[in-house]
């Protein structure tokens, strides 16, 4: 932490990716790119590229830690997923290769700021099995259950990020950072589900088709009652659950997770 | 289905319900801080205790108020607008509009009303009055129109809940509004779907950095982007 200038623990960067780490060592990238989504972007952008450019910050409380090494685990397992379907010759059609880059670069940018974020504290990627024991065997030959798997991590990874929300609120640059993952993870989640001809909020519990084992996914997502107000009462239960999405516990994240750690 | 036709938004009864919640959540501290505490709070904490109600000046200035009660007023304000605009999108199609637009619209208008009514009735008397809105920059007739409109409106609000976040004290109403900002973000990686098919736009680079977040505004900019659609003057000066 003593030099402004000299690239950044490229071993841990060029792991991810091997651009990244030049690129986020370059302090005129991030600088430029507070400029251009102005002045409020410049505190996250500077948390996340902290360890990036050296700037010596406070050090977190153990419990921000732990629920960024939480999200780093599922942002290791996105980054893979999306790198090795990108990388496959005939598994995304080419309507949909823009989509997926795009999601693709998103996750392993979310990779690098948690990394940049947890400096050496951040864990190490585990190895993913993405067949969950051949379970999905044709995961990475056939579209449909590619993108199946697609949108059950991207809900996942919504639902996951809120669960934590109050457990960040120790520190208020690592919450707004999680948030702003938070809503790409939305974001993603809604045009995988449009790609898969389904709605692109969550209805009631629906799995929308995915296999069974993807129904804890979708576990109490059915909820109307909000502060103990029940929303049913204004525009009839769907809506009303479409309306919010649910966090799932650190736990059931994990359950869901777990099926793909080799 | 819960349908409003006014331009304004309308009122909900008063309900036991919103003052057990009143009575169970931070909104309860109000006014408990005095000078002595002030001493170990950060100026933020310190706005959350002391912080007063939503008021409006002679001259018609809305104030959202502070703390919590000014975060939630803030969202409602924003729900309200949206809500309205929705409304107002569904009971005049603009021309060409196919049954799964139209589905989507009416899914928009039904959870924005949802998010606006939970918020008049969690805040009851402490909630900001009934906004006037102002779509005469809308043509409504316009596919193009209300689709870059909306998606205004709804990455709009993903800023907003992401950059107002970090000011709320309760983590149950933090809670409350990570609920609410994935499905404002699913409506705009929706909406810049039906704008633009098939492209990086869901989640474009206008709106996420390279960094891949998403962005975050403080109200004051919020508020600026919204006052051309919100006839009545709204400001949050009691908001970090």
């Amino acid at each position: 932490m003593t030099d402004a200038t000299q690239s950044p623990a490229p071993g841990i960067l060029d792991d991810i990716d091997p651009d990244l780490g030049e690129r986020l060592s370059r302090r005129e990238v991030l600088f430029a790119s507070a400029k251009r989504f102005g002045p409020a972007a410049t505190i996250p952008v500077l948390l996340a590229g902290c360890a990036a450019v050296k700037t010596v910050v406070t050090p977190l409380p153990q419990q921000v830690k732990d629920v960024l090494n939480f999200a780093l685990t599922l942002e290791y397992l996105e980054d893979e997923y999306y790198r090795t379907a990108l990388a496959q010759p005939n598994l995304i059609p080419a309507q949909w290769r823009p989509t997926f880059e795009q999601i693709s670069a998103h996750e392993t940018a979310h990779v690098a700021a948690l990394v940049a974020a947890l400096d050496v504290d951040a864990i190490a990627k585990p190895q993913f099995d993405f067949t969950a024991g051949g379970r999905f065997g044709d995961v990475f030959s056939n579209f449909n259950t590619f993108a199946a798997l697609s949108q059950a991590f991207e809900d996942t990874g919504v639902r996951a990020y809120k669960g934590q929300a109050p457990n960040l609120m120790l520190d208020p640059n690592s919450l707004t950072t999680a948030l702003q993952i938070h809503s790409v993870e939305a974001r993603h989640a809604a045009q995988v589900r449009l790609v898969r001809g389904v709605l692109p909020w969550i209805s009631g519990s629906s799995r929308t088709g995915l296999p069974a084992a993807a129904q804890a996914v979708y576990a109490g997502e059915g909820q109307t009652v909000q502060l103990g107000i029940d929303n049913a009462r204004f525009v009839g239960a769907a809506d009303a659950s479409e309306a919010y999405d649910e966090p799932l516990s650190k736990q059931q994240v994990l359950d869901i997770a777990g099926l793909f750690l080799a | 289905m819960f349908r409003t036709t006014s331009r304004s938004t309308s009122s909900a009864p008063a309900s036991a319900s919103r003052r057990g919640f009143l009575r169970g959540s931070t909104l309860g501290v109000l006014g408990t801080a005095t000078g002595v505490m002030l001493h170990d709070l950060t100026l933020t904490q310190a706005m959350a205790q002391t912080a007063s109600g939503p008021t409006v000046s002679a001259d018609g200035v809305v104030d959202l108020g502070g703390g919590d009660t000014g975060v939630l007023n803030y969202a409602y304000a924003l729900e309200q607008l949206e809500a309205a605009y929705y409304t107002q999108v569904v009971d005049n199609p603009y021309s060409g509009m196919t049954r799964t637009e139209r589905d989507i619209l009416a899914d928009l208008r039904d959870h924005e009303i949802a998010h606006r009514e939970t918020f008049r009735v969690a805040l009851g008397e402490n909630r900001i009055p009934d906004l006037q809105v102002d779509f005469s920059a809308v043509d409504f007739s316009s596919r193009q129109s209300v689709l870059t409109t909306a998606r205004t409106f709804e990455d709009l609000g993903v800023a907003a809940y992401n950059g107002g976040g970090a000011a709320i004290q309760s983590p149950d109403i933090l809670v409350l509004a990570g609920k609410i900002v994935s499905v404002e973000a699913r409506h705009a990686a929706t909406i810049r779907t039906l704008l633009n098919p098939g492209s990086a736009d869901f989640a474009g680079d206008d709106v996420v950095n390279l960094l891949g977040l998403d962005q975050a505004l403080p109200p004051s900019e919020v508020l600026a982007a919204a006052a051309p659609f919100i006839a009545t003057r709204v400001s949050a000066n009691q908001l970090p």
